[in-house]
């Protein structure tokens, strides 16, 4: 009986997936949070570790700006059972447009397996039914992985919940500070430090594989770039330079990394092929040139360089031709990201006193200020390219991380309660 | 009689100019190094300055070790400092920087390493490639005063080892430095 009514309501599941986007609730990712969506995540059914997979859910969501959780005590139907339909008419009276219930049991072998559905409300339909097995630990990479599916059936973006952040961990005082490179979850969680703290430390970058990141290390006459794989957490320097070496970033296939390399005070851009270990100097130009960013399709670099008096955006093809300025002036312009959708460049501009994180396009127009306070720095984009991390320091406190979506509607700290500064996204992890 | 009120209004729109501009350059001109202080009298507290009292036991005169970083801070200076996101030496920096050059040129067997500092208002590689011009450019005047290139490194910290924590203009002028630290041969 009991199968019957599963299976009845799996081929309604498959129906559903089919149809067409009818006039079924949508949220609009570029427009921000006007009015973020109103949905329902009771706690999960079966194992006890349900409420923490639908707390995990719930935070995601509301983080994004585009959700509005409600209060578990307004629900009415408490009894939900993931064989049957919810009342409809119950999570309506709650104002619920969407409803997420699921059910986890552990199987056979220690598995866990969690069902969930995602309803819409007013047209009485279901969105989603799909299944995650994984082994009990990773109860909330399943979290993450439905929070990712919930977001993309309403929003039709990518999601970028199952993911972590490589960053700077900050502690100390101001004049004696202790950096150490630190990953953590994407919501904050499993932190951990992959360095030490006895050497300054600047600038992580995952690779595209998301297995290793490259980072500045300070040493006694200079700087390197190295490698980290975070598995083996064997430690590698790139190169050989004199002097100062910063700014590493993967080339997006993986095979390169570029950098800029100090000489004689002048910053040039270079590129490292990672199987070969050449190097080749992109840029020859006495001005700074650095922070270089790779576009989603490895064909060209945008960077930033005073060339031309104060530092502003310029974009090159990757073999370091074709220079040419994108920023259009009125401020100082740095740290330039191209988004993993190719639209638009994220950077730091100082203007006025303050700092700001803000867009353009890649051929330099269309520019938006999202954010400004004393220090906002050092933006990177999350793997769908809608919402941007970065480090906010208020005059003589410590640095914190910080989110902003595309809008500039949503902007609020990251859920780490830390002290950290020059975050990285990593894609989505496999 | 306009006129008068108009001489005199923009005499006194001139003194305010006067003023502020003779603050501003109080305000840029040379600061005291903070950072670590030689534990050596100097200055009006001095002990050999200014008649003495009835003597007493014989002084004890205590010094700091010749040749050391100390010894470079106290009789030479051994920080430089820089206008807003600039590298060119200004007056005072070449004057500590000459009185480097000679006592570099007294203690031969010293090797040291000019580091470059930011303050906080840049990001965070721009202003670590900042710091590398400011190193690069003492490192320059000093070896164009004698002292052996091959004596001397360079390295830069950008903005991540201030030696002043306020986060007002004084500081930041403070935070904007070349260090010249011994690091053999003292």
């Amino acid at each position: 009986m009991m199968r019957s009514i599963l299976l009845a309501v799996l081929a309604l599941f498959a129906a559903g997936a089919a149809l067409p986007a009818r006039a079924q609730i949508e949220v609009d990712v570029t427009q921000g949070a006007l009015q973020p969506l109103p949905i329902a995540i009771p706690a999960m059914t079966g194992a006890p570790v349900g409420a923490d997979i639908s707390r995990v859910i719930s935070g995601n969501l509301d983080r994004s700006g585009l959700f509005r959780p409600l209060d578990p005590n307004s629900f009415i139907e408490k009894d939900l059972n993931i064989a049957v339909q919810p009342r409809f008419a119950d999570w309506k009276l709650i104002n619920a447009q969407a409803l997420v219930n699921g059910n986890v049991t552990v199987e056979e072998g220690g598995r866990l397996r969690v069902d969930f559905r995602l309803w819409d409300i007013y047209s009485e339909q279901q969105l989603l039914g799909l299944q995650f097995t994984s082994t009990p630990e990773n109860w909330r990479r399943v979290a993450h992985k439905i929070s990712d599916a919930i977001y993309e059936r309403l929003t039709g973006e990518k999601g970028y919940f199952d993911t972590r952040v490589v960053f700077v961990a900050e502690s100390g005082p101001k004049l004696n500070r202790v950096r150490r490179l630190a990953i953590m979850d994407q919501d904050g969680a499993n932190p951990s430090y992959l360095t030490n703290g006895s050497s300054m430390v600047m600038t992580p970058r995952f690779s595209p594989n998301s297995q290793e990141i490259t980072y500045m290390q300070m040493r006694p006459d200079g700087s390197s770039i190295y490698l980290l794989n975070l598995e083996t957490t064997r430690q590698e320097r790139l190169g050989s330079f004199p002097g100062m070496v910063f700014a590493p970033r993967f080339s997006p296939d993986g095979s390169k990394v570029a950098f800029s390399v100090e000489r004689g005070g002048n910053s040039d851009i270079y590129v490292m092929d990672l199987r070969s270990r050449s190097s080749t100097r992109l840029t020859a130009d006495p001005g700074i040139d650095t922070s270089p960013a790779f576009s989603p399709d490895g064909s060209r670099i945008v960077f930033n360089s005073d060339r031309g008096g104060t530092p502003q955006l310029y974009v090159m093809n990757a073999d370091g031709s074709g220079v040419r300025r994108i920023s259009a002036g009125g401020g100082r312009y740095t740290t330039p990201v191209w988004s993993p959708r190719g639209d638009l460049i994220a950077f730091t501009k100082q203007a006025g006193g303050q700092f700001s994180i803000g867009v353009m396009s890649p051929d330099g127009g269309g520019e938006r200020i999202l954010t400004a306070s004393y220090l906002d720095e050092g933006p990177t984009w999350a793997p769908n390219g809608r919402v941007l991390m970065f480090f906010r320091e208020t005059p003589g406190g410590s640095p914190r991380l910080w989110t902003v979506d595309v809008s500039g509607r949503v902007l609020r700290p990251a859920p780490y309660q830390g002290s950290g500064s020059d975050p990285a996204w990593s894609p989505i992890l496999d | 009689m306009t006129i008068t009120r108009r001489h005199a209004e923009s005499a006194a729109k001139l003194a305010l100019v006067l003023t502020a501009a003779a603050s501003l350059a109080a305000c840029q001109s040379r600061p005291k190094p903070q950072g670590p202080v030689a534990p050596t009298p100097s200055g009006p507290t001095a002990p050999d300055s200014g008649p003495t009292g009835p003597s007493t036991p014989g002084p004890v005169t205590s010094g700091v070790i010749p040749g050391s970083q100390a010894d470079l801070a106290q009789s030479a200076g051994d920080r430089v400092f820089f206008d807003l996101d600039q590298y060119n030496l200004r007056s005072d920096a070449t004057q500590t920087l000459d009185a480097q050059a000679q006592w570099l040129q007294r203690y031969r067997n010293a090797q040291v390493r000019v580091e470059g500092n930011a303050d906080e208002r840049g990001t965070r590689e721009y202003n670590l490639a900042l710091g590398a011009r400011r190193a690069s450019a003492v490192r320059e005047y000093l070896a164009s005063q004698g002292v052996s290139p091959s004596r001397m490194s360079t390295i830069s910290y950008g903005k991540d080892r201030p030696i002043a924590g306020g986060s007002d203009e004084e500081s930041h002028q403070q935070n904007r430095n070349a260090h010249t630290a011994i690091v053999s041969g003292q």
